[in-house]
């Protein structure tokens, strides 16, 4: 089976135009759904509704009920009769409604998704995405903000990618559809309706790369998904207070991308990971833990975490404390150890 | 009555188990279920000596610790066996860790069987070549697989059934709940066949459900269902068969209930005698698949004694092959360990396998 990766997409935008991630998403599915007839599209209302975030509106009328379809309220389901259409040669992308509600799924996801090729020694590879709306600063009431991203990047067997931008939206997910290893697909649910003007296409860094976002002399900010643009934000005041800030987007969660980050950590000297989901045990401690062991010769200073508390999840009222902020990360910025070298 | 009730009742299994060859060995008029031909009935014979003898072969290679693990179906080999003997070559079987004399049934090699018990590999075989899943250690778990390997036959047109093997526990799973629905909402080919042998390890299935039968389950997601004499290989055979024909023409799913009985403990690490008597067990020893069946044959003419010899020295011929494979030694790659997590590994990967690689050249 040829890759489609490399053949200019033939209704590709031609010039730039404001496109949301959102909208972006929903051509990435259009595109695949199009492109190759093994990929089927379900979940619970993505079909008729075209999913409660409508990032499949429009793609069971185009594609037919055979390609685009509803389920019965089950995750665990959807994950394992997603496994045993892969084993029978569809490439199922799956939608969990919002990432608590991928719990259910876990064991599918964890003992078969995870394990399958290699408990085959290769024989059964399961070219599935399991997309899932991801994090918070919607407002959301309970169970529909959290960050699940440590408990998916500590199996291994799994992809897990995370846009950060449209443009990488279209590309990633096209890339992860593409892709012969099962990815968990955390699409940063705040910036759906964040546009950009860009070009979709998935010409671009390969899946498993990190992308320099904005590059800068002092320190690199690490981000991923909905804190790419926080990150870039922060970037952005930054120069007010003298600080030249790189910004990386990792892109792929696990496998992480050691050679551009380290490069990056190791030209500035400093860094700070930023992440919503809580800090004790999570992401972000992998980040450190390996850029530490490989940079630490490099470092004028600890690597820090701006993060989510240690707690679960905050009502909507109190979510902007617990998220982290521009002025947050800036404080964490400042605590670099500047004066030492004064 | 409303139509929609009166087609309900039709879902529902009959009251007793059906069957068409009773422990005696007895032909028994069964109008729901059509008798094997004596081919079909010869074959399955064979095959559940052959079956019987390899799960004997195994449980003696545990003991001498060749198996790290043994889970017997001895008693079970009715459905073992004719439950494998009804698919059709392009169907698959999704089996648990109890199945391995299902998994030689379609022909596996035993010492591909035998791979994960033995502490190997997870799975020794490739399913794409023999149709047949890995063993499934977390119960239930298979049956959402079966139902969307089902599922993605007939989007792409083609004539495939699924045949998922669960025990009595396994029905309490949540995953076997949202299969049986998933599988009727969907009509997927798919047979879900439970093999209700009385316990999940030590657990007795009054402790497990309060239906009337494990068979009654079907109706609440509107799959039809049958109970039947698990230790009758040719009603094994016959129910299955229609179950497989019934997905075949697009019908749907049907979930079998088949009762049986394990005669060994739940492994070789298991005792038995903790949770149930050995009177228990003496009586379904008299409810023996294999007797029945030989009895029946032996009363039509069809099983002579040169035939039954032939058999054996076929069961002993198989029994001489899994000795000799599995007392070869064998020496698992550790590069292995990193091959398969990723269709391509991963520099990471590549990095810690160096590691491994230098730290086993300097012991």
């Amino acid at each position: 089976m040829t890759s489609t990766l490399n053949r200019p997409d033939a209704d590709a935008v031609a010039r730039p135009e404001p496109v949301t991630m959102a909208a972006a998403l929903n051509r990435a599915l259009a595109d695949a759904l199009d492109q190759d007839e093994r990929v089927v599209v379900f979940g619970e209302d993505v079909g008729t509704l075209g999913g409660v975030f409508r990032i499949t509106d429009g793609l069971a009328a185009r594609f037919g009920e055979a390609r685009v379809f509803d389920t019965p309220l089950a995750e665990s389901a959807i994950t394992g009769t997603a496994i045993g259409m892969a084993m029978n040669g569809l490439r199922p992308v799956v939608e969990m409604q919002f990432d608590a509600f991928a719990y259910p799924a876990f064991e599918q996801i964890t003992s078969h998704l995870a394990k399958l090729r290699n408990r085959t020694r290769g024989a059964v590879g399961l070219p599935i995405v399991i997309r899932v709306p991801f994090g918070g600063g919607i407002g959301g009431v309970e169970h529909h903000c959290d960050s699940s991203e440590a408990y998916y990047t500590h199996t291994p067997g799994l992809r897990v990618v995370a846009p950060g931008t449209p443009a990488d939206a279209y590309r990633l997910l096209r890339q992860a559809i593409e892709c012969p290893d099962p990815v968990v697909f955390l699409e940063p649910k705040r910036r759906y309706w964040s546009d950009e003007s860009a070009e979709l296409t998935v010409d671009g860094p390969a899946i498993d790369r990190a992308a320099i976002r904005r590059p800068g002399r002092d320190v690199t900010l690490i981000a991923y998904g909905g804190m790419v643009a926080t990150a870039l934000d922060t970037a952005e005041a930054a120069q007010e207070e003298g600080w030249d800030v790189e910004v990386v987007d990792l892109r792929s969660l696990s496998p992480f991308d050691d050679e551009t980050v380290a490069a990056s950590v190791r030209r500035t000297g400093r860094a700070v990971v930023v992440h919503e989901a809580s800090g004790f045990g999570g992401y972000g401690a992998e980040v450190v833990a390996r850029l530490t062991e490989r940079c630490f010769h490099h470092l004028e200073a600890p690597i820090l975490r701006v993060t989510g508390f240690d707690i679960p999840y905050p009502p909507p009222m109190l979510e902007q404390h617990h998220l982290p902020s521009v002025d947050r990360i800036l404080d964490t910025i400042d605590r670099l150890q500047w004066d030492d070298h004064a | 009555m409303t139509r929609a009730r009166r087609a309900a009742t039709t879902l529902l299994p009959s009251v007793d188990p059906l069957q068409l060859i009773d422990p005696d060995g007895r032909a028994v008029e069964c109008p729901d279920l059509e008798l094997p031909s004596v081919e079909t009935l010869l074959e399955l014979h064979r095959r559940i000596v052959i079956g019987r003898r390899f799960d004997t072969q195994a449980t003696a290679l545990t003991k001498q610790g060749r198996l790290a693990v043994y889970p017997s179906a001895r008693g079970q080999e009715a459905g073992e066996v004719g439950a494998v003997l009804a698919l059709r070559a392009q169907d698959w079987l999704f089996p648990t860790y109890r199945d391995s004399v299902a998994i030689v049934t379609r022909d596996v090699p035993p010492e591909e069987v035998l791979s994960l018990l033995r502490g190997e590999w997870h799975c020794g075989y490739d399913p794409h070549r023999y149709r047949v899943a890995p063993q499934c250690t977390p119960l239930a778990t298979n049956t959402l697989h079966a139902v969307g390997l089902g599922h993605a036959a007939r989007v792409k047109g083609e004539d495939t059934v699924a045949l998922v093997m669960l025990g009595d526990g396994a029905t309490s799973e949540g995953d076997t709940h949202e299969a049986l629905n998933f599988a009727a909402v969907w009509k997927t080919p798919t047979v879900f066949f439970v093999q209700n042998n009385g316990y999940a390890i030590s657990v007795p299935l009054a402790k497990q459900t309060a239906a009337p039968s494990l068979a009654h389950k079907g109706i609440g997601y509107g799959i039809p269902s049958l109970l039947i004499d698990g230790n009758d290989p040719a009603a094994v055979h016959a129910a299955v068969s229609q179950a497989v024909a019934r997905a075949a023409a697009g019908d749907g799913p049907t979930l079998i209930e088949a009762l049986t009985y394990r005669i060994e403990a739940h492994t070789n690490a298991d005792d038995a005698n903790r949770y149930r008597d050995r009177a228990e067990v003496q009586e379904w020893l008299a409810r023996d698949p294999l007797a029945r069946l030989e009895t029946y044959l032996r009363s039509v003419g069809a099983l002579t004694d040169e035939r039954a010899a032939e058999v054996t020295a076929q069961a002993e011929a198989f029994a001489t092959q899994v000795r000799d494979r599995l007392n070869a030694d064998v020496t698992p790659s550790p590069a292995d360990l990193f091959a398969h997590v990723y269709a391509e590994p991963t520099a990471a990967l590549r990095e810690q396998q160096a590691a491994l690689e230098a730290e086993l050249e300097q012991r």
